[in-house]
């Protein structure tokens, strides 16, 4: 049987993805943040998964404005790297798992979640940020992917209480999928930031703070925060934080928090950055 | 029924909803069409002959040709795909953020070192008066 083993939240900010490529991991500015990621890379080659559930959004990479799908699973056998304007990141391919793919979107379908169901699609710094934090420079990934995307640059995005219950679908889906593999899922973007218009680059310590707090000890009456409170409050670009809890919700109740970290600024961004484990 | 916006009396920031988006439609697809090498040096050989090719209002170019990245949004412009703007032009998403808050660069690096754009005067319109 597939289990969920572990759940893993981190932003995905593409400034991060380029200082990576580009060899700057060590300067100042951005030692403190990737210092947050030492103990992750170790955790990773110590807990290596099968296949990770990633979730995250796409930044106008694989879906323009013809079609918007609020999630959409990728069930191709592989992923490439997107070319964002500034050609595509130098990372291996993402390799896919497109039978587990098919099964839990078969499964969540039929228990009233309608995925999006994407055959062809490249993966761009949303997705890729977060491998690259997790997993450093490797030849090629350690394990499969399988993308989730939910849209967050249309508003509305999906609920956090939807992304939530979403979680326990692909649970119970996993679950029930007849071979036995370790699973984890991720949950990417956040955590306060705006990059838009004249209030762009606004943190909100507060908010984040409790945020990491609430999502690991008491996740459900979190997942009923409105939209306009991460908007108003946590930045315009803030509300991606609903994706944290697609991850949340395919974890037990009693997590065992094993890691957490946060710094100001990642670029425009407040990185945020939890592990968490299930131990039943 | 009107769609309801409560995010309307938030300063200094524009909600890309559905009425956004039908503004900006043809906007943001020019934009996404940056995202191809080759369409990238046609638009850098003739900004405006490769504007012309979208259907887009005058002053939607204009704002494009002016790299009036304010302007872009309040016509319908989307963040993510206005940012294949400025990538293709080599800047970065702190760049195009710095000229939107209307500090230079170093200014506005130095607040987000210095922890970020407060939330204190900017939840709603008029607080700070």
């Amino acid at each position: 049987m597939a289990k969920i083993t572990a759940g893993v939240a981190t932003s995905h900010i593409p400034a991060v993805g380029a200082a990576i490529d580009l060899g700057k991991t060590k300067e100042d500015y951005w030692a403190p943040l990737f210092e947050g990621y030492e103990f992750s890379k170790k955790w990773m080659s110590e807990n290596k998964p099968d296949v990770i559930i990633l979730v995250y959004n796409d930044h106008a990479s694989a879906f323009d404005l013809k079609s918007i799908p609020t999630f959409a699973i990728g069930c191709a056998q592989e992923f490439q790297p997107a070319d964002e304007g500034w050609g595509p990141r130098p990372i291996p391919t993402v390799k896919g798992h497109p039978k587990l793919a098919s099964h839990i979107a078969q499964s969540v379908i039929q228990s009233d979640f309608d995925l999006t169901v994407v055959n062809e699609m490249d993966v761009d710094h949303g997705l890729t940020v977060p491998m690259s934090l997790m997993f450093g420079q490797p030849e090629e990934w350690p394990c499969l992917v399988i993308p989730l995307a939910v849209n967050v640059v249309v508003f509305p995005p999906p609920s956090g209480n939807r992304c939530y219950q979403l979680g326990k679908a692909i649970r119970k889906a996993v679950e029930s999928f007849n071979e036995d593999l370790n699973v984890h899922i991720w949950g990417t973007g956040g955590m306060s930031h705006q990059l838009q218009g004249p209030r762009a680059g606004l943190i909100n310590k507060e908010f984040d703070a409790d945020f990491l707090d609430r999502i690991v000890k008491d996740p459900e009456p979190l997942a009923q925060t409105p939209h306009i409170d991460y908007v108003r409050d946590a930045g315009s670009e803030g509300i991606e934080l609903v994706m944290w809890f697609v991850m949340r919700g395919a974890l037990d109740d009693d997590v065992e928090q094993v890691h957490r970290f946060y710094h100001v600024p990642g670029s425009n961004t407040a990185v945020g950055h939890l592990i968490l484990e299930n131990h039943s | 029924m009107a769609l309801k916006k409560p995010y309307s009396d938030v300063p200094g920031t524009t909600v890309f909803d559905a009425d956004m988006l039908r503004m900006g439609y043809h906007l943001n697809q020019f934009c996404m069409s940056l995202m191809k090498a080759e369409n990238r040096d046609r638009f850098f050989a003739d900004q405006k002959a490769y504007l012309d090719e979208w259907e887009m209002t005058d002053e939607q170019k204009q704002a494009v040709l002016d790299r009036d990245y304010n302007k872009m949004i309040s016509l319908g412009g989307n963040i993510y795909f206005l940012a294949k703007i400025f990538s293709s032009d080599g800047q970065s998403f702190q760049f195009a953020a710095a000229t939107m808050t209307g500090m230079s660069q170093e200014e506005y690096a130095q607040m987000m070192l210095d922890g970020g754009r407060s939330l204190e005067g900017n939840r709603f319109v008029g607080e700070k008066e």
